[in-house]
């Protein structure tokens, strides 16, 4: 027999530490003491994600949200909610005035998330057309076969203030009208699936669980620019991705909606897949086009732009995954709604793909204009293990990292810029006490270094020698000249590398060197890393009041580099301790340290 | 069943799927278990959870209960994740479900309509596509 009602408690660490013990266990006591015992469960949750407002109550089935709850008010939710049906609206979630998410019917829905790229993730079986149909799938396309004119469709992109999701944010409309006004016998749609800045996979997620949507909004691009072939450029790193988009696109083509005469209007649109072969340089758009063509994925100067002379040089729109995605919803509901969630300067939210030190790692989906402080602390719960968060990075390789005192920023496109970093793809990864700044940008750097095609020299030879460079100041061996010709390497680099891998490698350089300038010094001038990252610089010792002698650490140790009797403080041979960190985490007393 | 629609029967299908999806209406007949095997899912373990779920419910459960596949929900800390929709109780997302979670909702929440202590994760976002019917 089910209950009439059931009460959520979060049981989230940020709740828990602010009571959710208490308020569980007076709930319970007080659905006792008022006789609703057999009406209503009472449970204890995972994180709600609304950890500054905590501790969380949440009353099913009616949805009424509470927030900042004290054990006090056990008493009189049980007697005004469950007993009388009243609400208690003193405890009631209000939004903010300032709410950058739409104004729709029942938005004082708590949760900070605005989901439209990921509207049926997780909500719909990607390998059932059906689903993806029930949720107003190929509804856009039938209104833009048959309701609106390829000008109309450009016109709402419009309206809408589409910016490309792929990092560099160009207004979608444009990109599409260029294409639609050259004249060509042959034209084509490409979407970018190449996804390949470290630690973001917004773009898998949206493929493995709405591949449809991405097919859907293609023949919509085909259809406003007078294309009839289209082409997934997509990792060969994302099997499942791929399965589900030759799934998506066999049923798309046994229903006509993709193929010949698509539902009877006369428009011809295909789609084929090509895989990518384990290259970041092929996420750049004229390589990545050069890679279709069977050509060694390498970037060509622009002008001319893809979408005049692309594809075997013919007019070209190529576009991200993310981007795609929000073509349908664009079209379904016109420009006008679209335009009417973010901010001024960037329309729409974006998806984000939380990572790093945080609690509640995941794909996050805002509006824009929602702070990084609402994402990371709210969103994302925090810092795990009480420590203190140090900076998040934005952008992979190609951004930069944002300080403490900057979290309150809105995120949107122009924000971020001017704070020297990037909105990029949609990597955000946060970082805290324990990571060094300084090993941060050698990684970035070693990424982009390994990732060069080659073909001009800044960034062949420029980013080999930064890294070097870097390398020698992790291990302790830099000078002040240092610094200063890192900055030049970075400088010739931005401007004068042919194509956006060489132009952007040197942002997280920068970006820490203005940020964290303490942090190169400290390994420059005092031979020593502030977080105990950098193994060269960083040793490990035990302290000998601590130190109970158990012996656990000497047993953990694979380079056999602790001594000591038992019951007698233990100590580290520094000629053979290879830093691995074993005996740290085996020390159930605290007494191992590293400075 | 498949064969080139047209726009007319695009939309008639589109009505007929639409009531079979609403999630908030948790009155209609049959319970569904949709486990999420994105990626991150099968990392943590999504696959044994299915085959989990797949294992316990015997011949009768499964003509009132229906398992179902999804992706990614965005929740891939708490991966497994598993949403369980049964008449007359709200629809609940589960989130590291490990196959003896697995067990226990099938006992607890499904045979015995009580909700899992601390297993339960929020859904991330109101629905849009949902509540645009509204307008």
């Amino acid at each position: 027999m089910a209950f009439k009602n059931y009460i959520l408690v979060c049981g989230g660490t940020g709740c828990e530490s602010s009571k959710a013990d208490e308020i569980y266990s007076g709930l319970i006591r007080e659905c006792g003491l008022q006789g609703v015992k057999e009406d209503v469960q009472v449970v204890k949750t995972g994180c709600f994600g609304f950890c500054e407002q905590g501790p969380i109550v949440k009353i099913l089935p009616e949805e009424a949200f509470y927030v900042q709850v004290k054990p006090e008010d056990a008493q009189e939710i049980i007697a005004e909610h469950i007993v009388k049906g009243r609400p208690v609206k003193r405890l009631l979630y209000k939004a903010k005035d300032n709410d950058p998410r739409p104004k729709m019917e029942n938005l004082d829905f708590y949760q900070k998330q605005f989901r439209l790229v990921l509207r049926n993730c997780g909500l719909i079986d990607p390998d059932n057309i059906d689903e993806y149909i029930a949720r107003d799938g190929y509804a856009a396309l039938e209104k833009a076969l048959f309701e609106m004119s390829p000008d109309d469709i450009i016109g709402e992109l419009k309206k809408a203030q589409l910016k490309g999701r792929g990092g560099a944010g160009f207004p979608t409309w444009m990109k599409w009208n260029f294409s639609k006004q050259a004249e060509s016998d042959i034209k084509y749609v490409v979407c970018n699936a190449d996804e390949g800045d470290p630690g973001a996979y917004m773009d898998r997620s949206t493929l493995e669980g709405d591949p449809h949507s991405i097919l859907e909004a293609m023949t919509i691009a085909g259809r406003a620019i007078g294309a009839s072939e289209g082409y997934i450029y997509i990792r060969a790193e994302y099997p499942i991705a791929i399965a589900k988009l030759k799934t998506a696109m066999n049923q798309a083509r046994e229903y006509g909606l993709l193929g010949k005469d698509i539902l009877g209007s006369g428009f011809d649109f295909d789609i084929e897949i090509r895989l990518g072969a384990g290259a970041f340089v092929c996420g750049e758009e004229t390589a990545l086009l050069a890679s279709i063509e069977g050509n060694r994925g390498m970037p060509k100067p622009r002008p001319p732009f893809p979408s005049v002379k692309g594809l075997w040089g013919k007019p070209t729109v190529i576009n991200n995954v993310e981007t795609w995605a929000n073509i349908p919803v664009i079209i379904h509901n016109g420009g006008d709604w679209f335009a009417g969630i973010g901010t001024e300067s960037s329309r729409g939210t974006k998806v984000f793909a939380l990572t790093g030190k945080i609690n509640n790692s995941g794909l996050v989906e805002i509006p824009m204009g929602t702070t990084l402080r609402e994402i990371i602390f709210d969103i994302g719960g925090g810092i795990p293990n009480g420590k203190e968060f140090k900076a998040v990075q934005t952008g992979g390789p190609s951004g930069g990292v944002i300080t403490k005192e900057y979290l309150d920023t809105p995120i949107d496109y122009e924000n971020l810029k001017a704070l020297g970093s990037i909105m990029g793809s949609g990597g955000m990864i946060v970082m805290d006490e324990d990571d060094c700044l300084v090993d941060v940008s050698k990684f970035y750097l070693g990424f982009c270094v390994d990732e060069s095609c080659g073909k001009c020299a800044p960034c062949r030879v420029g980013g080999r020698t930064l890294y070097n460079i870097l390398e020698r100041i992790t291990k302790g061996k830099g000078g002040m000249e240092d610094i200063e010709n890192m900055e030049r390497i970075c400088r010739a680099m931005q401007k004068a590398s042919l194509c956006g891998l060489g132009q952007t490698a040197p942002n997280p350089i920068l970006s820490t060197l203005k940020y964290f300038n303490e942090e190169y010094m400290a390994h420059i001038k005092d031979k020593r890393c502030p977080a105990g990252k950098c193994k060269e610089l960083i040793t490990y010792y035990i302290l000998a009041d601590k130190c109970i002698g158990c012996g656990v650490c000497a047993r953990k140790c694979p380079a056999g580099a602790i001594s000591g009797d038992r019951r007698k403080p233990h100590l580290i041979d520094y000629d053979l301790c290879i830093k691995c960190g074993e005996c740290k985490q085996a020390c159930k007393f605290d007494a191992v340290m590293v400075r | 069943m498949a064969k080139k629609m047209t726009l007319e029967e695009l939309r008639k299908l589109r009505e007929e799927k639409r009531a079979d999806m609403s999630r908030r209406d948790s009155s209609g007949k049959k319970s569904q278990i949709i486990v999420g095997m994105g990626t991150c899912g099968i990392a943590a373990g999504a696959k044994e959870t299915l085959n989990t779920f797949l294992d316990e419910l015997d011949e009768d459960d499964l003509q009132e209960i229906v398992v179902k596949q999804s992706g990614c929900m965005g929740l891939c800390y708490a991966e497994p994740t598993v949403e369980i929709i049964v008449p007359g109780m709200p629809a609940v997302i589960y989130g590291k479900v490990d196959p003896d979670t697995a067990k226990k909702i099938i006992r607890k929440h499904i045979h015995g309509h009580i909700l899992i202590n601390d297993h339960i994760y929020d859904r991330p976002a109101i629905d849009i596509v949902d509540d645009l019917e509204a307008k």
